[in-house]
């Protein structure tokens, strides 16, 4: 889309629409005042008046009417806009029908971690910057915060919600079509603010379901002999915050890498995902998102191949 | 026109048994001419000392207001430079002039100053220096408590400035969320420097506050009712009332943040059961009444200003006045509204909600009052009336779009992008900034005695309306295209380039124009038209006094009958005479007549030659009375009070209190004198004996500077002795002294007889 | 609104009197931003303890009895300043100046019982959450104590000095108006730190 954040022009599920409807309506009531005053403004600076000396003065009585009639219509536009909040409060506090999926989102600095409950087709799992959903259901979020306050926030799907540490606050959001919707972190949460942003994927149910089911796999078995050197620095190097599952690197303070590959972007939406940007983002990490909590890992080239060669295994 | 009895002796004063100060006077009635012997001795017990002492000692609320306004300026022109390079920054998409870290001291940095450094201080300048003279007052109920809160506010920007070049200065946005400010996230002294500073700067708006407020309920010329207040009055009123109540939240809260940083107490550190949301509220308790703090006054100032312009008295006084306290009284409970993405319950949402959106019908009471003014009055195009016309419009597309925000649901969508960013602009700046370029120039000739230049004033004000618009008016769009505030960059394919490209552009127009009105400023300062007592035909009490007015403002405490007294006359002419009905049309002259009819006069201040007959000349024309002679004083006083003192002999004893007396009036001559009055109606109560200059307030603030730096250096000693400093100072400010009436008049050991001034 | 005559102005007081002095008004204002203050902190303590699901306080139910002495020795105190400054209006110089020691010894002691209890206390400000509150609240009120003492003392050299009759005594009703205002904050202090406890559970 030409404005991936925009909200103004497409809603594309219920939690969403109320404000779609609200910015128009109430936005149109809001130009219609501007306008309004305008005219009035203009009106009261050109208007031909009696030819009068400087020193005279206008009699003081008039003109009290103004404020009679100009607060009256003020309410009852003002009460309008208070109706039209509260209908489309109810609308969005909660969803139609009760939600089966819950997701918990912890937001860190400046990544998210999102956390799936087990199904009766699949465990638990954890995956990062991307979250799915099946389309035309209703899905809770469970927001926590790693560390300071961020905002969870996908326009097109929902308003947002802080993360905020020491509470779980909740909201819910529906795509009623696939798509891939972006999401961004909206509350000031430091160096980083500004690339901590992340991907929601509605899909088919079906198509949510192979995922999950993917999803909770572990990875699979290295073979290759580049990549299993990949794998043991990936041990050394990098096995302190991140995890892959089913390797038995367990590092908790980054991303899940079990299935990096399966992502669509890197590093919290900030780069595509492909080998070329991969690369660039272990090599600049912190010139791509300077103060970002993970360092510059500017191997040697064979190293680096390795390493590489074994992050294309998660698939 | 020198009266006989100017210059007499007091008579009625009872004295006391050992002759000393007396406990009771009746106070005297009479005349005090300029130039009089009499006059000057009222110059000579209220002058400042020359020199530095004088300046550093002062406690002239009109130099105390001047410095105010200056170094306010100074700090809007110092936000105004971090954000003009914030916007280089985000012209286009990914530019890496600014690291992440010097964006973000620079967008709290900018926020810091204009919020707290300039939108208030500058009101607070034009309050201290006009309160006394449209009250008709001699000084501030505390003289000494004004020049601390001054020092107090210029040393606490100073410490927030202080770590700034260092590259340390605060980070985390002005309202500065934990637990983001908390140690863990936030080690080095950027926070700290901030939430000392805050403390301070609170106790500097507090001390005014507590100024204005006493002087309001006291030290009004006798006859100034409640009813015949000045708006600019109710503003300030309402602002320093919310904010004796409000500032403690906020201070409260940063020295909270100050212990949990340094001390490792818990109150906002989630993991040991405190909590974050507790900051949210205690800054929104306070910052929500604030941000209508710093545009009521403002407000006030156009309320009192268009009439001047509009040739006619305010539409609605009352429903104004009212007006300006319902919305500071309702301020209180709409905090919420910054915090509607918490996560709190929606019963709790609703009701905040909807209170945001009722808040806006006292507003509306305003738009159309001011608009009344203008359309059933004559509006003169001068540039302090463009300024306040444009504030009119700019107030509206402010604060609907804090309507918009108001709306819950709209607002999670809405909160924490660029659309909030472009409401606070057109609010701050509409509502702040442009009612404070008006009355600068509206004052202006007040200030210093000249006008400024009209021609110059008119090309910037339209520079400024054009780049403000076209500055933030796309930031609007660019928020609605959901871009959020406070990121350092951006990426291209986001739909933010145009967006952010135009206003880019529009901040460097309007800081053009901003460069121009300093250029008029500094010109106008010496070579503008001389302006005379009242140049615009002002109808209210500043405007009775010389520009600039003489150190003891009113030469006699005037007498005040109506809010207009400079217009009472003519008020009751257009009365009887029905001005109001149509005239024939073919007596109607277009506006554009009337704009070129203007346009003559302000050509006149570019005449050529600065000759000072020419400057002379241009006065004239400059002025709205054409009719005065300006620049001689003492004639156009006579011309402007002439019809007091007929009507005074004339009319039967009744009609004479029905008048305003501006030249006659009670006379307080013995040492510094001041009327105190009562709140309602203000009828003299006690004659007030007033603070000469004082070293106190310099040191008491320097002691407070001190007391912060060593906290923020953990050199307890040191704060430990700016602490034993500030106290000494402050007993030897409050010790009582018999000259201010404040001791027993019996004879004792240790202070000598006081100094009554006598003629 | 009733116009006013100026002929009508009779003899009026000069200088500070009384309630009429600046002063006295100065000190409203005063009493009205720090009862916000410790109004803001009241809401803390309870925002932050109604919340709480931990056990709270989390050391036991704190003890009345020095609390309660407390509470007497600031209101009698109260009394007593109020005392000395109807004594120094009538020009008892010694008896105010003597009333005036009293209250600064009663707060004294106030003082030194709040300081006996902080040592006693088994935790610190930094301990936990309730050790933060107890010790910001209680410290906030006790330098608001200490300065009021000082103004006490303050007070008493004055009246010692005799600067003070039945005309000219606005210094002391308007430090005794503080000194009141801090011992009525002690009362929503000690309903808030030592009652509520008991009430809330
Ligand atoms: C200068 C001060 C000022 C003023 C006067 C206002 C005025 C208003 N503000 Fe604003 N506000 C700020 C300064 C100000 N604000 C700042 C600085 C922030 C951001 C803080 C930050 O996050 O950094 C903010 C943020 C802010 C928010 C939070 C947004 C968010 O963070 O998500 C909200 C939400 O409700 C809000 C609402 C309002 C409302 C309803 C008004 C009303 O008072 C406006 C009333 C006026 C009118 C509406 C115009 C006149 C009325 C009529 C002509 C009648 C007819 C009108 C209609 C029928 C609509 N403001
Ligand atoms: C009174 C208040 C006030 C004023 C006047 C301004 C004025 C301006 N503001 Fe400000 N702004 C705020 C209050 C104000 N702002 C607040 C409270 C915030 C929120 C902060 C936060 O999020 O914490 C904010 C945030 C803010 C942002 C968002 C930052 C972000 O979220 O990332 C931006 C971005 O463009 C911005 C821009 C500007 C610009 C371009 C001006 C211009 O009007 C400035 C004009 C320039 C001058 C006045 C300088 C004078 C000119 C000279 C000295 C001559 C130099 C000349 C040339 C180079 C030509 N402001
Ligand atoms: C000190 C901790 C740390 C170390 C060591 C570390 N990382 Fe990271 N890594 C992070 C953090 C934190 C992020 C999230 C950064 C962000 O988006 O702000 C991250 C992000 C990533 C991402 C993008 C993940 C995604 O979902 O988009 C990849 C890939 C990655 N790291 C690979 C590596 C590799 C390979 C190594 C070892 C060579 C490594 N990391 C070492 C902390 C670390
Ligand atoms: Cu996370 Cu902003
Ligand atoms: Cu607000």
């Amino acid at each position: 889309a030409a404005a991936p954040l925009s909200y103004v022009v497409d809603a594309a599920g219920p939690a969403a629409r109320p404000a779609l409807w609200l910015v128009w309506g109430v936005g149109a009531v809001c130009v219609l005042v501007c306008l309004i005053v305008a005219l009035l403004l203009v009106g009261a600076l050109a208007r031909r008046r009696p030819a009068r000396e400087f020193g005279q003065l206008e009699r003081s009585g008039r003109g009290v009417k103004w404020i009679y009639f100009g607060t009256a219509l003020s309410v009852i536009a003002l009460l309008g806009i208070v109706v039209a909040m509260l209908v489309a409060l109810r609308a969005v506090s909660r969803p139609a029908v009760p939600t089966e999926l819950a997701v918990r989102v912890t937001a860190y600095d400046w990544w998210w971690r999102i956390d799936y409950p087990a199904s009766p087709d699949a465990p638990a799992f954890v995956t990062a910057n991307e979250l799915h959903i099946p389309v035309g259901v209703p899905v809770r979020i469970d927001l926590d915060s790693a560390d300071v306050i961020h905002a969870f926030w996908v326009p097109a799907l929902a308003g947002k919600t802080q993360a905020i540490p020491g509470q779980t606050n909740r909201q819910w959001l529906q795509a009623d079509r696939p798509g891939v919707f972006r999401g961004q972190c909206t509350q000031f949460c430091g160096a980083q603010h500004a690339h901590m942003a992340f991907e929601v994927i509605a899909e088919s149910p079906a198509a949510f379901q192979r995922w999950r089911a993917a999803q909770a796999s572990t990875a699979a078995p290295v073979r290759d002999r580049l990549a299993l050197r990949g794998q043991a620095l990936f041990g050394q190097l990098c096995a302190g915050c991140h995890a892959v599952r089913g390797s038995g690197t367990t590092g908790q303070h980054a991303p899940d890498l079990t299935h990096l590959g399966s992502r669509r972007m890197l590093a919290a939406a900030t780069l595509p995902n492909d080998a070329a940007h991969l690369r660039d983002w272990l090599r600049h990490t912190q010139s791509i998102k300077p103060g970002a909590r993970m360092p510059d890992f500017d191997l040697p080239e064979p190293e680096l191949s390795a390493l590489m060669s074994y992050l294309a295994t998660l698939k | 026109m020198a009266s006989p009895e100017s210059g007499s002796h007091s008579q009625g004063a009872v004295p006391d048994a050992q002759g000393d100060t007396p406990h009771r006077r009746v106070p005297r009635l009479g005349v005090v001419a300029r130039g009089s012997a009499a006059e000057q001795r009222l110059r000579d017990t209220w002058e400042t000392a020359p020199g530095w002492r004088g300046w550093l000692s002062t406690v002239d609320h009109k130099t105390i207001g001047l410095r105010y306004l200056v170094t306010a300026f100074l700090f809007l022109m110092v936000g105004g430079i971090e954000a003009l390079i914030m916007r280089v920054q985000l012209a286009r998409p990914d530019q890496t002039l600014l690291t992440p870290e010097q964006y973000n001291q620079l967008f709290t940095m900018h926020g810091v100053t204009m919020i707290f450094l300039y939108a208030l201080p500058i009101l607070s300048g034009f309050s201290n220096y006009l309160w006394p003279l449209v009250l008709g007052s001699r000084d501030m109920a505390f003289p000494r408590l004004n020049a601390l809160s001054y020092w107090t506010f210029l040393f606490a920007g100073l410490l927030m400035y202080a770590s700034f070049p260092l590259g340390e200065a605060a980070n985390a946005g002005w309202f500065n969320y934990v637990p983001l400010a908390n140690r863990a996230f936030n080690p080095g002294p950027n926070i700290d420097v901030y939430a000392l500073g805050m403390v301070f700067l609170g106790a500097s708006t507090t001390i005014g506050a507590a100024n204005f407020v006493v002087t309001l309920f006291r030290m009004r010329a006798p006859g100034m009712s409640v009813n015949r207040l000045p708006v600019l009055v109710w503003g300030t009123l309402a602002t320093s009332l919310a904010n004796l109540v409000a500032v403690p939240a906020v201070s409260l809260a940063f020295f909270m943040l100050w212990l949990d940083r340094q001390f490792g107490t818990h109150f906002f550190d989630a993991v040991n059961g405190g909590r974050p949301l507790l900051w949210q509220h205690l800054f929104w308790m306070f910052g929500h009444p604030w941000v209508y703090a710093i545009v009521l006054p403002a407000m006030g100032i156009v309320s009192d200003a268009l009439p001047t312009f509009c040739r006619r008295p305010l539409v609605g006084y009352a429903p104004v006045a009212i007006s300006t306290m319902a919305t500071m009284l309702m301020g209180f409970e709409v905090w919420i509204h910054h915090m509607f993405a918490t996560g709190i319950a929606t019963l709790a949402l609703s009701f905040f909600g909807a209170a945001s959106v009722v808040i806006t019908v006292p507003s509306a009471v305003a738009v159309f009052a001011w608009l009344a003014t203008i359309w059933t009055g004559r509006p003169v195009f001068r540039t302090p009336f463009l300024y306040f016309a444009a504030f009119i419009f700019l107030f509206v597309v402010g604060g609907v779009s804090g309507v918009m925000t108001a709306v819950v649901p709209l607002d999670w969508q809405l909160n924490e992008t660029y659309f909030v960013v472009a409401h606070l602009h057109y609010v701050l700046l509409g509502i702040n900034v442009f009612p404070v370029f008006g009355g600068l120039i509206y004052w202006f000739p007040k200030f210093t005695g000249r006008m400024m230049s009209e021609r110059l004033g008119r090309w910037t004000f339209w520079i400024v309306f054009v780049g403000f618009n076209l500055g933030f008016f796309p930031m609007h769009v660019s928020g609605l295209l959901g871009m959020p505030r406070r990121i350092y960059t951006y990426s291209d394919g986001m739909g933010w380039n145009t967006a952010n490209l135009l206003t880019s552009i529009g901040s460097f127009v309007f800081a053009i124009g901003v460069l121009l009105f300093v250029v008029n400023v500094l010109w106008s300062r010496r070579h503008g038209a001389v302006a005379g007592d009242n140049p615009w035909d002002a109808p209210t009490l500043e405007w009775s006094t010389p520009s600039p007015p003489p150190p003891y403002n009113f030469a006699v405490v005037p007498i005040v009958a109506s809010m207009y007294p400079l217009w009472e006359d003519r008020l009751e002419d257009a009365k009887r005479r029905g001005l109001d009905e149509e005239a024939p049309t073919s007596a109607r002259v277009p506006a554009a007549d009337r704009v070129a009819q203007l346009r003559t006069a302000s050509q006149a201040d570019a005449s050529p030659d600065g000759s000072a007959d020419a400057r002379e000349a241009a006065a004239a024309d400059a002025t709205l009375t054409r009719d005065a002679p300006v620049g001689e004083h003492d004639a156009r006083r006579a011309d402007n009070a002439a019809p007091n003192e007929e009507g005074r002999e004339r009319g039967a004893a009744k009609e004479a209190h029905e008048r305003s007396s501006l030249q006659r009036g009670f006379v307080l001559d013995q040492g510094r004198e001041a009327f105190a009055t009562t709140l309602l109606y203000a009828r003299p109560e006690a004659i007030l004996k007033m603070p000469g200059d004082s070293y106190a307030p310099l040191f008491l603030a320097l002691a407070g500077l001190l007391l912060g730096i060593g906290l923020l250096l953990h050199a307890w000693w040191m704060a430990a002795l700016a602490g034993l400093g500030g106290a000494i100072a402050l007993i030897a400010w409050l010790w009582p002294e018999r000259a201010l009436g404040q001791t027993c008049a019996a004879p004792d050991a240790v202070r000598p007889a006081p100094e009554v001034p006598h003629g | 609104m009733a116009d006013f005559d100026p002929s009508d102005v009779g003899a009026l007081p000069v200088g500070s009197a009384g309630q009429r002095a600046g002063g006295w008004w100065g000190v409203w204002t005063l009493i009205a931003t720090e009862a916000a203050l410790f109004g803001y902190l009241i809401f803390s303590y309870l925002y932050l303890a109604l919340d709480n699901a931990a056990q709270w306080p989390p050391d036991g139910l704190p003890k009345l009895a020095p609390g309660l002495l407390g509470t007497g020795l600031l209101l009698g105190s109260s009394v007593v300043v109020w005392a000395a400054e109807k004594l120094a209006a009538r020009r008892h110089r010694i008896a105010s100046a003597a009333a005036l020691a009293v209250a600064i010894a009663m707060g004294g002691v106030f003082i030194a019982i709040q300081l006996h209890e902080w040592h006693d206390h088994p935790y610190g400000p930094a301990t936990h959450l309730y050790g933060s509150l107890y010790f910001t609240i209680t410290g906030f009120h006790l330098a608001h104590v200490a300065v009021g003492l000082l103004a006490l003392a303050v007070m008493l050299v004055w009246v010692l000095l005799g600067y003070f009759d039945e005309r000219r005594h606005a210094a002391l009703t308007i430090g005794g108006a503080y000194w009141h205002f801090v011992d009525v904050v002690w009362l929503l202090i000690f309903a808030t730190l030592y009652l509520s406890p008991y009430l809330i559970r």
